[in-house]
This record gives structure tokens, sequence and C-alpha cells, in this order.
């Protein structure tokens, strides 16, 4: 399924990152990598973005974003 | 014996603590706040220690070597092109694991690098412990624990970044990240390649080159074309084979496989570096978070703290306000008494006092503002104002990042506008440039609390507060505009790391007050001064002015003919009017009419007018013309100025059309100068200033004929 389609308080392993370039380089490099586990801390208080805690620190990204990510559910 | 000198550069992720570590260092006092993006450009430190100069570098926080906004870019080419003798990576030891990222980067360099654990404190306090010895061990650097804020272990940072740069070692290579096989073949095929067709003297590390061009970085690309010339075509052939070969191999762009090699090589440290006690605690900062972006309390408790901030800076302002009102008053009346009259005393009460005297008095007004703008950044709650905003802000075609700069700009401009660097999008960081100046800067606080107290008194604070949202509805409006003609296309995105809130620390809040003060004071010696004088010169002259009537000799007629109490108001009326025709024939009345014609539709005369005009210089002049303009005999009694204004044609509609052209006109020098700079473009600038003034024109019109038709005065 896709990261923006996990709720609150739900936990992920990312399988793909997609979307173009140079987004996806920078998600990347600040750590959603494969295989890492993703927890949705909280959606901001209009539904976007979205607040993530990724290897201990915590990362806003668009709901639109989000979508570019694919995550198996824990 | 000449001292040895050293270049020692800070660099690291962004918030990891380099500028707090930076001042501790060199004594200096450069900006920290809690959100990442504090520093967008390089500052410099210098300090002899232990028989060194040493040459202090404070670099803008970076993610990684593959720069995305162009604060990160002088990072990056500041570590690649000035080669500094020692590179110290400050890392986040409670964020260790996305910190050696860029920390392996660094590694790959041919650069002496050390690490600092900063935030030990952090780290400590959630159960994370970091065997130093160990990562030492492995990635064969010197590494240092330190925590920024308490000052620990600088020393000893300092002392192991002398005795790198005084090593002779080689960087060895075998402690790098090691990619994967087919990775691994290409580097070293393409590393051979580049060697055997390069000239000596190559700045960068071959390997490190090797793997860049794999990556298909443009600015390393960039630099092959420029350094080798001819021979750069054959390489990214070859480089162009090997991509091709990668992505057939791994079914993904190499960059991303060597991305999460990199992670992968991390993971690996991690596991032997790092041990986290399971013990669960409680994290203040995240429940303080879900309270402060909940979803139904998140947007008014913000709301709420921009009332906060504006209310106590009027309320709690007016008290200190009038006190140095009243000291102003008391060295004036002082000065009226004691000197002979002269036009020496004039300059001195009706143009230095009178203009200088008039906006001092709103120190604490400006510090109060700026102590809640410190509040807000120094906490961390500047990121989440970014996130609670990003949906109203994408709505608008606008970042969530821009609100940092706009909310900025509530204190001055020009920083604000340099900290739209950390914009990624050249259009977001340009348009947000444009609307920056709408966010009413402090330097127009005293025009507004001055005419405003004035024409609105009980109302005041409202009228006030309704200005600066006038301000922002006009920067949306901007925004929209702007993006759906001038700035189309795809939106940036929103990748935004979120700091842990922290307790701002009263003693650099202090410093930050008193180093605001020491700037407005400084403004009010230099600029504001030499502003009041010349204000005040071209209202004084010239001496010889041919009168309507002999205001002297109808004096006398009166007093000969009235009764006391007559007398007195009569005379008083005379001598008025001799004041108003005195400075209306002066050389600033003659300039005054000469542009009245522009501001008379918007319900302006012509002292508003060329107070208008000098506020060019610096916004807080206009203050000082109106007082100079206005100063009267009474120049010392309290609110002399305000009654000056009551008594003069302004109307509370004439008032606020002014106070609406002042918000939104062309912005100060020094602004204007930045906006030149941090666009790089004249035509932008340019743009600004017509955009800015015409909107303040047409604003006001709107205001002042449509209040006139409405019957309102
Ligand atoms: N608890 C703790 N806080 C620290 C430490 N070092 C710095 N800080 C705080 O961390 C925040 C960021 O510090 P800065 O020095 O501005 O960070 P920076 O790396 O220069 O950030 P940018 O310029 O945005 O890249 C500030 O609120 C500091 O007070 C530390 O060792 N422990
Ligand atoms: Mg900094």
């Amino acid at each position: 399924m896709l990261l923006s389609e996990l709720k609150e308080g739900q936990t992920g392993i990312i399988v793909r990152v997609g979307g173009n370039g140079a987004l996806r380089r920078r998600v990347l490099e600040m750590g959603l990598t494969k295989g890492s586990e993703i927890y949705v801390e909280k959606y901001a208080p209009l539904k976007d973005p979205l607040e993530l805690i990724i290897k201990g620190y915590h990362i806003s990204l668009r709901v639109e974003e989000a979508a570019n990510i694919t995550v198996d559910k824990l | 014996m000449h001292k040895k000198s050293f270049t020692i550069a800070l660099a690291g992720n962004p918030n990891s603590g380099k500028t707090t570590i930076f001042n501790n260092i060199t004594g200096t006092r450069q900006k920290v706040g809690n959100w990442p993006g504090v520093t967008v450009e390089k500052k410099e430190g210098a300090v002899s220690k232990y028989g060194y100069d040493l040459k202090i570098i404070d670099l803008p926080g970076t993610y990684s070597l593959t720069p995305f906004s162009i604060e990160e870019i002088v990072a990056r080419n500041f570590v690649l092109d000035e080669s500094p003798d020692v590179v110290i990576d400050i890392i986040d030891s409670s964020n260790l694991e996305r910190s050696l990222y860029l920390a392996t980067q660094l590694r790959e360099l041919d650069c002496k690098v050390l690490f600092a654990l900063n935030m030990a404190d952090v780290a400590d306090s959630r159960g994370i412990k970091i065997d130093a010895d160990k990562m030492s061990e492995l990635l064969d650097v010197p590494v240092v624990f330190t925590i920024g804020n308490k000052n620990k272990g600088i020393d000893s940072l300092l002392k192991t970044a002398i005795n790198l740069a005084e090593s002779e070692s080689k960087i060895s290579q075998k402690r790098k990240v090691k990619y994967s096989k087919d990775i691994e073949g290409s580097i070293s095929k393409l590393q051979s390649f580049i060697e055997e067709r390069l000239e000596q003297n190559f700045p960068y590390n071959i390997r490190w080159t090797a793997i860049k061009l794999l990556e298909n970085d443009e600015i390393v690309r960039e630099r092959i074309r420029q350094k080798t010339g001819n021979i750069s075509q054959e390489i990214f052939q070859e480089v162009e084979t090997h991509r091709k070969r990668l992505l057939d191999r791994f079914d993904d762009d190499p960059e991303i496989v060597m991305t999460d090699e990199r992670y992968g090589f991390i993971a690996g440290i991690i596991k032997e570096v790092l041990t986290t006690s399971i013990k669960q605690r409680i994290d203040t900062s995240r429940n303080v978070d879900f309270v402060l972006t909940n979803r139904f309390v998140g947007f008014p408790i913000f709301i709420l703290f921009i009332w906060i901030m504006f209310q106590t800076t009027f309320a709690v302002g007016s008290y200190p306000m009038e006190w140095l009102g009243n000291g102003v008053n008391w060295l004036s009346a002082i000065l009226e008494t004691s000197l002979p009259d002269s036009l020496f005393k004039d300059l001195l009460l009706n143009g230095i006092i009178a203009g200088v005297g008039s906006v001092i008095i709103f120190l604490p007004n400006i510090l109060i503002l700026f102590f809640f703008i410190a509040i807000f950044e120094d906490t961390g709650y500047m990121s989440r104002a970014a996130f609670l905003m990003d949906k109203i802000m994408h709505l608008i075609g606008l970042h969530g990042k821009s609100f940092i700069p706009m909310l900025m700009g509530f204190g001055c401009s020009v920083p604000a506008i340099m900290a739209t660097r950390t914009l990624e999008s050249n259009k977001d960081r340009i348009l947000t440039i444009l609307i920056t100046p709408f966010m009413s800067c402090s330097a127009k606080l005293p025009i507004y609390i001055l005419l405003a107290g004035t024409f609105f008194s009980a109302k005041a604070g409202t009228v006030i507060f309704l200005i600066y949202i006038f301000g922002i509805i006009l920067s949306i409006i901007t925004g929209r505009l702007f993006r759906s003609t001038l700035f189309k296309g795809a939106d940036a995105p929103f990748v935004m790391e979120l700091p842990p809130y922290r307790v701002p620390m009263i003693k650099s809040l202090i410093i930050h007050m008193w180093d605001r003060s020491k700037m407005f004071l400084k403004k009010m010696g230099g600029i504001i001064l030499v502003g009041s004088v010349i204000v005040w010169m071209l209202t004084a002259f010239p001496r010889n002015i041919n009168y309507s009537m002999d205001y002297n000799e109808e004096i006398n007629k009166i007093n000969a003919s009235f009764t006391e109490k007559q007398k007195k108001a009569a005379i008083t009326k005379l001598k008025l009017a001799e004041k108003a025709e005195k400075a209306e024939k002066s050389f600033m009345g003659r300039i005054g009419k000469t542009i009245a014609p522009v501001f008379a539709p918007i319900g302006i005369d012509w002292r508003g007018s060329v107070a208008l005009l000098t506020g060019f210089v610096a916004k807080e002049i206009v203050v000082s013309t109106f007082g100079i303009l206005y100063a009267t005999e009474e120049t010392n009694e309290p609110d002399a100025l305000k009654n000056a204004l009551l008594s003069s044609e302004m109307t509370s509609l004439s008032a606020l059309s002014l106070m609406v052209f002042v918000l939104l006109y062309l912005p100060c020098v020094a602004t204007i100068a930045t906006i030149r700079r941090e666009t790089g473009s004249l035509k932008w600038t340019l743009f600004s200033i017509v955009y800015s003034t015409s909107l303040a024109w047409a604003a006001a019109f709107c205001i002042y004929q449509g209040g006139k038709i409405l019957g309102l005065t």
C-alpha cells in the first residue's frame, strides 16, 4: 500500500520510493530507504502535510509526496 | 616566530549545533535557532588558541553533498573548493543514523575529517549510548563528544582538530564505504579511465569524482568540463556506458542504488556502536507537539500566539514607551531653558531631539516584538508554523517553508529575505521575496503607534492589528496572482525536518535582545540622526522668508488692543500661522509642494508626502520627519506631537490612508539592496519597487476615496 494510506499511529516498512529525480533522491538521502521502518506520527490539522518518524527523527511530507512511497503495513 | 595557521570548517546536517559551537569557539554571536536552515551563508571567525591562528568557518547545514537549495551549495562548494585543513562534521548524536550519511560522504573526499558528536546530552536523555572509540576505529576518524549549548567538549574538539591538521598521515582509503561488487567494479574502472587521461593536479579525489560521475552529479560534471576541456567528452561517454550497465543490472538509477548502499553501510556501523536502553520515557517534546499541532486546537493556538505577540508589543510596550517619552521631554525642557537662543539650539531641539527622540521611544515595543520572534525560533515552533500553514500556503501557490521568512518579516525584512535561501525552488524564492515586504516590519511600528494612537486612541490596538492583517491578505493575493501568471509551473515538494522542542536559553534570549537594542541605537545614532539633521536643515532654511504679512507687526497690534484673554488666543493663532508659512516656504516645503499633487488623491498633505519620501532611507525616519515638521514651542510637553497632529489638517481617514501606504510602499534602502542581492536581478528589484508602490497608492486611494464617499472622516 501507499504511505499516504497509512493512518495515524500505524507503522510500515518502505518497499519502494518513487517519484521524480531530485525529490526522490532527497527523500532517500534523508533516510527513507528501502527496508526502513516508518511511523505515521500525525496529520496536520488540514490533513496535509503529515509528520513521520524515520530513523528516530521527525520529518514532514505532503500527502501527495507520500503517495510516491510504497510500504508494507506492519 | 610566526604562528601556524589553520582553516577549520564546521559542516553538518541542519540544526545540529554548528553555529552554537562556532560561537563558543570564536566568542561571536551569530544567530542560533531551533529549526533547520538558520545559517544561510558561510561565516568566518578567527581565534588564537594553543599557539595557533585558527580560522573557523561556520557553514550552512546540509543533508548530503548533493545539494538541493542554494545555502546547501554554499556549504558543499566551500568544502570542495577551499580545501580547509580540517572539516569538523558536527553530528546530532540523537540522530546518528541520518547524520552519518553526510559523514560518510565527507569521508569519501580527500579531506581531513573529524566528528563532533554534539547534543550528547539529548542522546543521553533518550537512552542512546554511542561507543565513540569503536566508531573512531571503524571509520578511522577522530571522534569527540560535545554539548554545544553548555560549552562542553569544545576545547578537546579544538585540540583534536589541531592534532589532525598537524598530522602528516594520508587519509586511508580502506575505511570508506564499500559498495556492492558491480558498483565497485564500475568505480574502479572509471577511476583508472580518468587517471590515465588526466594531467597532474586535478583538484579532487579521483575515486570520489568517479562516484559522483556515476551518480550523474551535475556540478561535478561541470567542473570536469572546465578542468579537462576536450577529454571530458570521452570521460562522459565512459560514464554513460557504466551507468547504463548499472541501470540494467539494478533496474534503478545508480545514484539511488548507491544511496541505498550507503545507508546499508551506515546500518552496519550503527549496529556496532549504538545501543539504546529500552526504558520507555515520556517524550515531552512529542506530547507538547500533539497539543500544538492538534487537529482542533492547533490553529486557534497558533492565532492566539500571534495575537499575544502583538498585544504584548502594544499594551505592555506602552509603559516603558511613556517613561522614555518623559525622559526625552525632560531633556528637551532642560535644554530649552539652559541654552541661549541660537541656530544650534534650534538644531538640537527641533532637529535632533524632535527627530531622534520621537523614534527612540519605540525601542521597548520593537524589543518585545523581536523577543517573541526569538521565542518562536528558539523553541522549534517555527517549523511547526510552517507545518501547520503548508496546506494554506500551498493553496495560494506558495510553500510551507515560505511562511518562516514571512513570520520573520514582522521583525525585519532583511534577514527574512535572506531566509528564503532554504527554499529549494527558485520560483518559490523570488515569489516569497516579493511578498515578504508586505509583512509589516518593526520599523513601521512607530508610525502606526503614533498615527493610530493619535487618531484612533481607544481602538489603536485593533486598528494596528488590522493593518498587519491587511498586509498578510495582500501578500496572499499577490502570491496567488503571480503564481498563476508570472511563476507558473510545478510545485516544489515539502520535505522538512521537524526538530524536537527545546527550552530556549534565557541567556541567549537576553543576548539577542541586547544585540537588537544595540543595532537599534546604532541606527538612531547613525542614519536616523543624519536624516533628522538633513530634514531639519531643509526645514529651517532658507532663513529669510518673504512672509505674506508682517507677523510681528500684527502681534504688536493685538498687544495694544485686545483684552488679556483674547490676546493670548489670537497671538497663539498668529504664531502658528507664521510657523506654518515658514515651513511651507522652507526648502522642505517646496519639495513637499512639488510632490504633493501625487499624494493629494490619497489624502496626504505635503508634510506627509515629504515624510514618506524620507522613509525610503529607513522607515523610522517618517516619524522623525513628522517630529521635526510639527515641532512646536511646546515640544517638551507630553503628547506634543500628538496634539500638533490633531490640530493639523490630518483626519482619521487620511491617517488610515497614510498607514496603509506605509505598510505597502517601497521598501527601505537596506531591503532593496537585499532584494537585489538575493534575486540577483535588477529586473525583479525594480519590479518589486514599482509593484509595491503602485499597490500602496491604489490601496490608499480606495480607502481614502471610499471612506469619503461613505462620509467617514
Ligand atoms: N540540548 C542541546 N541543544 C543544543 C546543543 N547544541 C546546540 N543546541 C541547540 O540546537 C539548536 C540548533 O543550533 P544551531 O547552532 O543554530 O544549529 P546549526 O547547526 O547552526 O543549524 P543551521 O544553521 O540551521 O544549519 C539551538 O536551539 C541550540 O540551542 C547541544 O549540545 N545540546
Ligand atoms: Mg547555523
